[in-house]
């Protein structure tokens, strides 16, 4: 019970200086909007061995890709957040508190991914002018699945974080890990296109399963079994990163 | 209310395979009573901060024993957490949300329910005169204003003890000033206060008893009046020019003097018991000698002798 209203007061918290600083916001967006008008037209005719002939066809192979990536890689940046705010002192001054330290970390994770969740969902709305279109409860479910990503990626970034506390040296790690993570599930184009040893390799990583799933369900397939595939393992990532992070940041931090 | 002993803490610094181990803090004994103002005094680097870390419970110590308003520091951190108040060095307010905002929340941190969080909040302002800006950004706060929504942010579950990390370092003297007020007021009130400084005349003005650090080792603790006392009754400095040395081994052991130095201006500091009686002799004896003198002051000691003589070196010129 604390620990839930605690998490809450972090929440809402981190969410104020969100809404404070529109500015991240905005240059959140700017990367994937810029792929979806500038890159994703081109895939008419890049999809088509896939069967894609419409453009519309196309947005709903790209734009869970797109999404896929804006929550894998602005979720594992939010380490460097953290570590800031333990430089100015902002958590030091919750850490005097009895404040439950789950929360502390939980309540930043949840946060982060509402920030993402809502550039997802603009993103999603810009995307239709171009054709896409997708059944709704389909697309809701998908956001789920995209929000666990995003605390996956957030909670694995924080423990990265807390092993690594120097900005510096963090940045090429996690962009050591998120790169090839990102490009072996196929966001920017299926692996159906793939030769075989690619695909042999990225069956391995567990984002490769959560992106088919995401775009299954995009692409009007709820019914694969990728789908719920894709599901059971990112609860499991999402549930193991969060058990991960609040260790380490209660054992480093206290 | 504060009472610790052994308190030991050293980090490994240095790089993987290669580290080596710096004792920060080596056996720190001290005792603060209720309603205290204690000052921590000391050069930066003497420990000042890691004792204060540890008292606060954001650092786990490596030895000794601590008790704080009647909870043990290592067995109930929790407890310890509700009965002090921390405000660090520099201060945490968020540039993008009000002062208001600051203090609800950190109310809240402290499992304070929402309706008396907004009460308390609104106590402080008044309190601590924050009113009239209270829902303006901390963006567009002074220094100053900013330390005191710090400082209200420290008290805002109502502890029995405050802990000051360099509370007024980079204010204004008349913000500083203000704070000190402040600082009293708690006192007033019934708060015990610790805090640290490394300004001699911030320990002297504000503080009722105050313990030197250097090194990580307490040096010396007391009232200041005590503690200058035990320096010596009285400072006496003969502006001697050039005959320094000759000078030093003229008083060097005459009964009079407790202790003598010279400074690098050369003048001689001699420390007397009585400079009624001390000055007279002083200059008898410089006549005596044919040592020419330009000027012959006598003061009080300063903390400032007070650091010179415990440590060997002054505070000043760090």
């Amino acid at each position: 019970m604390k620990f839930l209203r605690d998490t809450w007061l972090v929440y809402q918290r981190q969410m104020l200086l969100v809404l404070r600083t529109p500015a991240r916001l905005v240059i959140g967006f700017v990367q994937p909007i810029t792929y979806l008008v500038l890159f994703a037209p081109l895939l008419k005719t890049a999809l088509a061995p896939t069967g894609a002939t419409t453009y519309a066809e196309a947005y709903r192979v790209y734009v869970p890709g797109l999404l896929v990536v804006l929550v894998l890689l602005s979720g594992f940046f939010a380490g460097f957040g953290l570590l800031a705010e333990l430089r100015s002192g902002v958590i030091e001054r919750s850490r005097v508190t009895p404040v439950s330290r789950p929360a502390l970390i939980l309540g930043r994770a949840f946060s982060e991914v509402t920030t993402l969740m809502g550039q997802a969902v603009v993103i999603t709305v810009i995307a239709l002018p171009f054709g896409l279109s997708v059944n709704v409860g389909w697309l809701l479910l998908a956001y789920l699945m995209l929000a666990l990503m995003a605390l996956m990626a957030c909670a694995l970034s924080y423990a990265m974080a807390m092993l690594i506390p120097s900005p510096a040296a963090l940045g090429p790690i996690i962009n050591a890990v998120s790169q090839p993570l990102s490009l072996l599930s196929g966001v920017l184009l299926p692996l159906t296109l793939a030769p075989a040893w690619l695909v042999g390799i990225a069956e391995w990583n567990p984002i490769y399963w959560t992106t088919n799933g995401t775009r299954a369900l995009f692409t009007g397939s709820p019914g694969d079994p990728v789908v719920w595939q894709g599901m059971l393992i990112v609860i499991a990532l999402a549930a193991l990163s969060v058990f991960w992070a609040t260790r380490m940041f209660a054992r480093q931090i206290r | 209310m504060i009472e610790v002993s052994g308190l030991r803490k050293s980090f490994s610094v240095g790089k993987r395979g290669k580290t080596r181990e710096v004792d920060a803090v080596r056996g720190v004994d001290l005792s603060v009573g209720e309603g205290e103002v204690f000052g921590f005094l000391g050069p930066n680097g003497a420990g000042k901060t890691t004792t204060l870390r540890m008292l606060c419970t954001l650092l786990e110590p490596d030895g000794g024993t601590v008790t704080i308003a009647g909870a043990d520091l290592r067995r109930e951190p929790g407890l310890v957490r509700r009965r002090v108040g921390y405000v660090a060095q520099g201060g945490t307010t968020t540039d993008e949300v009000t002062g208001r905002e600051e203090l609800v929340l950190q109310a809240r941190m402290y499992g304070i329910g929402k309706a008396e969080a907004v009460e308390r909040t609104e106590q402080a302002l008044v309190a601590f005169e924050l009113a009239d800006f209270a829902d303006r950004l901390c963006r567009t706060y002074s220094g100053g204003q900013r330390r005191r929504v710090d400082i209200a942010m420290g008290i805002i579950h109502r502890p029995r003890v405050l802990f000051l990390d360099e509370p007024t370092t980079g204010l204004d003297p008349q913000s500083r000033a203000h704070l000190w007020d402040e600082v009293r007021r708690l006192r007033d009130e019934g708060m015990t206060v610790f805090l640290t400084t490394h300004y001699l005349d911030e320990a002297d003005a504000l503080c009722d008893r105050i313990a030197i650090i250097d090194h990580g080792e307490v040096v010396a603790g007391g009232t200041p009046a005590q503690l200058k006392h035990e320096v010596a009754g009285d400072v006496v400095t003969v502006g001697v020019n050039g005959s320094g040395p000759r000078a030093r081994e003229l008083f060097g052991d005459r009964p009079y003097v407790r202790k003598l130095d010279l400074d690098e201006r050369g003048g001689l500091r001699l420390y007397v018991d009585d400079a009624t009686t001390a000055m007279p002799q002083i200059m008898r004896a410089l006549d005596a000698d044919d040592i020419a003198f330009d000027t012959l002051e006598l003061h009080r000691p300063s903390l400032d002798d007070v650091f010179l003589i415990k440590t060997g070196r002054s505070l000043r010129d760090k």
